[in-house]
C-alpha cells in the first residue's frame, strides 16, 4: 500500500467536483448532520481497512489518517472514529465510561452519536451490538455478534520504557522487549510487587506486546480467548489495534511472580456482588470508605432480580 | 447511607451548555459581529486559521466568536469542521516569487534587489497603552484611511513581484540545495505522520502547530539549547495565487489567492567540512503571523540535525507536540472522570505498603 498520497499532480477532477455538488446540502441544513455516522464514506472505508489490518496482526498497532471530531482530541476520538465507521442503521449502541453509561463522557459521546446517526442506544450490554466504552470492559460476557470499542490514550505500551515512537516501533518490528521485562522486574526488587495499576502491558497472540487501554488488571482476563471482537482506537496518537476472538492474550508475569488483579475485602454495598470490579467511595462526615460496583448497568440488573429498590 | 451520584450526567451537561453560552450573553455591551472580528482582529482570525489547518477567514472569525476569544478552541472549531468537508483536489504547489506581496524585509543585507519594503508591522511602534480608542472618533478615522490613500497614490506603486534573496544566493553557490527529490508530497491529514517525517510532512505538521508551542521550542534553540544562529533571509508578507490544473485543459488555472506569511531563516552550516554552505531553514503559514513563520523557519532548520543535540533538533519530539489541538486536548481530558484507574493504583500502593509491613 502506498504510504504517501498527495498533490503532486495537483489535479481537480471534474468528476469529484460533481459529487462534491451532491455532497451539498440543502440551504440552511448543516452540513454535518446531512450525513450518516458523521465522517465521509472515503474516511469510513479508510478506518475498515485499517480495522481488518489490525484484526488480521492481533496487537499490532496499525498507523490510520486520524480526523478531527467536534470531541476534543484525547477525549475518546479513536473509539468515536472506529464506532462511526462501523455503526450501521440497524446497530443498537451502548456508551459507557468508568463502567458508567451516564457519566458525563459517555452522556456526551452517546449524545453525538445519536445526533450524527439516528441509532438506537442501550444500557443493557446483551442488547447492545455495538459497545463504545472507556476505561472498563463490561462484566457480563458479551457474544461474537458484539464489538467492544476501546477508547485509547496512549497506545504504545513501551512508552514509559522508550519515549521515541521511532525507537519502539523497531522493537515491536523485532519483537525487542526486553526492557519492559526489566521494568517489571526491577519493580520487585524495589517494592516486591510489581506496581503497574490499570495499563497493564498483554503479550497477545504470543507475538506483540499491547496495551490494553487504561482498563484494571480485573479486565484484563476478559480478554483471553474472548467470544468478541475487541478494537481499539487512539485518535490523538492515531493507531488502531485489535483483539480478534479467541486469540491468546497474556498479561507479563514471572514463573514465580505472577499477575494479579485488584483485590477488594468487601462487596459492592448496593447489589452485594463480591465478583465485579469495585468504585471505592469515601463517606464525607465520617470518612468510613464503601465500595459500589463500577459496571453501574450489571449492578442496577442485580438490584432489579434482587427486588430491590434501584438507588439513583 | 451515602447517597452514590451517579444519575444525572445528561441533565449536567445539557445546564453546563447553557451555563457557557450565558457567560458569553451576560456582558450588556453591544453583540460582536463576525465581521467586526474578521476586520478588527485579523491577527487573531489569521491565528486560528493557521492553527486550524483551514484558509476561511469568515469561519475563523465565527469560530472567534463562538469560542469566545480562546484561540485553542477556536482552531479546534475550524478544524473539526475542515473534517466535514470533502477533499477535492490538490493545489499546484505554490510559487511565493509570485506572492503580491504587503511587506518584505531581509536582516541579512543592508540592501537587496526590489529593497526593504516595511508595510504594515508594529514593530517600530511604541507600545504605549493608546487611549484614543477607549471611544474612536469616526470622522478623524475616515479623515486618517483618505490621507494615507491620497498620499499613498503619490508614490511608486509596489512592483507586482519581488526576486527572492535565497535564488541570489543560491546563485552564487553559497547556500546548500534544497532536497527536492520527494516524488509525492506527504498528506498529514490523510496518512499519520511517521517518523522520520519525510520534509513535506514535516513543513504541514510545522505549519499548523500552535504558534505558542513553536515559539517555545523554537525560542529555546535560538538561546542555546541548540545550534541553529539564524538570519533572516528574508521575511515576506503577502498574497499568495493558488492554482489548481484545470479539470478539462490540464493548464494551471488560479482560483483565487491566500495571505501567507514566510520566513527563510538562513544558518551557517557545518554539514560538509569540505564543502562549507549556508543552510536554510523554511517556515510558511496562512494569514500574517511573523512570530509563527520565524519559529517554523528556525525549527525547520533545527530539525534537520544530524545529531540532535536538544529537544528542539529531535525531529519526533519536535514534530509530536506542536499540535495545539492534540496536545489541548490531550492536557483537558485529564478532567475527564480516572475513578478506575485511580482505584486500581490505589490497590497496587496498599499491596506495595503491605508487603513491606510484611517485610
Amino acid at each position: 500500500m502506498a504510504e504517501q498520497q498527495g498533490g503532486a499532480g495537483g489535479t481537480l477532477s471534474s468528476k469529484t467536483l460533481t459529487s462534491y455538488l451532491q455532497e451539498t446540502p440543502p440551504a440552511g441544513r448543516i452540513s454535518t448532520t446531512n450525513r450518516f455516522a458523521f465522517l465521509d464514506e472515503a474516511t469510513k472505508m479508510e478506518i475498515r481497512r485499517k480495522t481488518l489490518k489490525a484484526v488480521a496482526i492481533p496487537g499490532y498497532q496499525v498507523p490510520f489518517g486520524s480526523r478531527e471530531l467536534p470531541i476534543a482530541r484525547g477525549w475518546g476520538t479513536g473509539g468515536i472514529q472506529l464506532t462511526l465507521a462501523l455503526i450501521g442503521p440497524e446497530d443498537i449502541v451502548k456508551v459507557i465510561d468508568q463502567g458508567c453509561d451516564d457519566s458525563v463522557n459517555a452522556v456526551n459521546i452517546r449524545k453525538f452519536i445519536q445526533q450524527v446517526c439516528g441509532v438506537e442506544v442501550t444500557e443493557k450490554t446483551a442488547e447492545a451490538t455495538l459497545i463504545q466504552t472507556r476505561h472498563r470492559v463490561p462484566e457480563e460476557p458479551m457474544g461474537k455478534d458484539q464489538i467492544l470499542v476501546l477508547q485509547v490514550p496512549i497506545p504504545e505500551p513501551l512508552r514509559d520504557v522508550e519515549p521515541s515512537e521511532q525507537e519502539t516501533r523497531r522493537m515491536h518490528g523485532e519483537a525487542d522487549y526486553s526492557s519492559i521485562w526489566l521494568r517489571l522486574y526491577e519493580d520487585i526488587v524495589a517494592y516486591n510487587e510489581i506496581t503497574i495499576g490499570a495499563r497493564y502491558p498483554v503479550l497477545v497472540n504470543r507475538r506483540h506486546i499491547m496495551d490494553p487501554s487504561p482498563i484494571p488488571r480485573w479486565d484484563v482476563p476478559l480478554l483471553h480467548q474472548s467470544e468478541t471482537l475487541y478494537l481499539f482506537g487512539a485518535g490523538r496518537e492515531k493507531r488502531i489495534y485489535a483483539i480478534p476472538p479467541h486469540t491468546e492474550v497474556h498479561p507479563l508475569e514471572f514463573a514465580d511472580h505472577r499477575f494479579r488483579v485488584e483485590r477488594f475485602n468487601q462487596g459492592c454495598m448496593l447489589c452485594g456482588a463480591t465478583d465485579t470490579y469495585l468504585d471505592e467511595i469515601v463517606e464525607g462526615s465520617t470518612a468510613q470508605r464503601f465500595y459500589t460496583c463500577s459496571d453501574t448497568a450489571h449492578c442496577r440488573a442485580r438490584q432489579e432480580q434482587q427486588n430491590k429498590v434501584v438507588a439513583p | 447511607m451515602a447517597y452514590v451520584a451517579v444519575k444525572g450526567g445528561r441533565e449536567a451537561i445539557e445546564q453546563a451548555c447553557r451555563l457557557t453560552e450565558y457567560q458569553r450573553l451576560k456582558g450588556e455591551s453591544e453583540r460582536i459581529s463576525v465581521a467586526q472580528i474578521r476586520d478588527q482582529l485579523g491577527f487573531l482570525v489569521d491565528r486560528v486559521m493557521g492553527e486550524g489547518s483551514l484558509y476561511a477567514p469568515e469561519l475563523a472569525a465565527l469560530a472567534v466568536k463562538q469560542a469566545r476569544g480562546d484561540t485553542f478552541e477556536a482552531a479546534f472549531i475550524l478544524r473539526a469542521y475542515r473534517t466535514t468537508q470533502p477533499r477535492l483536489g490538490y493545489s499546484l504547489s505554490g510559487d511565493t516569487s509570485k506572492m503580491r506581496v504587503i511587506r518584505r524585509i531581509s536582516s541579512a543585507f543592508k540592501d537587496l534587489p526590489g529593497g526593504q519594503v516595511l508595510g504594515p508591522t508594529d514593530d517600530y511602534s511604541l507600545r504605549l497603552m493608546n487611549f484614543d480608542l477607549v471611544n474612536e472618533d469616526e470622522q478623524a478615522n475616515r479623515l486618517a484611511i483618505k490621507e494615507l490613500l491620497t498620499e499613498a497614490g503619490i508614490t511608486t506603486p509596489l512592483p507586482d513581484t519581488f526576486p527572492k534573496l535565497v535564488d541570489l544566493l543560491r546563485r552564487e553557490g553559497l547556500l546548500e540545495e534544497t532536497d527536492r527529490s520527494e516524488a509525492l508530497i506527504s498528506d498529514i491529514t490523510r496518512q499519520s505522520l511517521k517518523i522520520p517525517a519525510s520534509r513535506s510532512a514535516a513543513l504541514q505538521t510545522l505549519s499548523r502547530g500552535e504558534t505558542g508551542g513553536l515559539l517555545c521550542l523554537a525560542y529555546s534553540n535560538m538561546r542555546g539549547y541548540g545550534s541553529v544562529h539564524p538570519t533572516i533571509g528574508e521575511l515576506r508578507v503577502g498574497y499568495l495565487p493558488v492554482e489548481v490544473s484545470h479539470p478539462h485543459t490540464g493548464a494551471p488555472y488560479c482560483i483565487g489567492e491566500i495571505l501567507v506569511t514566510e520566513a527563510e531563516i538562513i544558518s551557517k552550516s557545518y554539514n560538509d567540512a569540505e564543502n562549507p554552505k549556508m543552510t536554510l531553514g523554511y517556515g510558511l503559514c496562512y494569514g500574517h503571523n511573523e512570530t509563527k513563520a520565524i519559529s517554523m523557519g528556525v525549527l525547520d532548520r533545527a530539525i534537520q540535525s544530524s545529531g540532535p543535540g536538544s529537544p528542539s533538533e529531535d525531529q519526533e519530539f519536535v514534530l509530536s507536540h506542536v499540535d495545539g489541538i492534540e496536545s489541548m486536548g490531550f492536557c483537558n481530558h485529564f478532567k475527564l472522570p480516572h475513578y478506575v484507574t485511580f482505584q486500581s493504583d490505589l490497590d497496587r500502593l496498599r499491596k506495595t505498603l503491605e508487603e513491606q509491613d510484611n517485610g
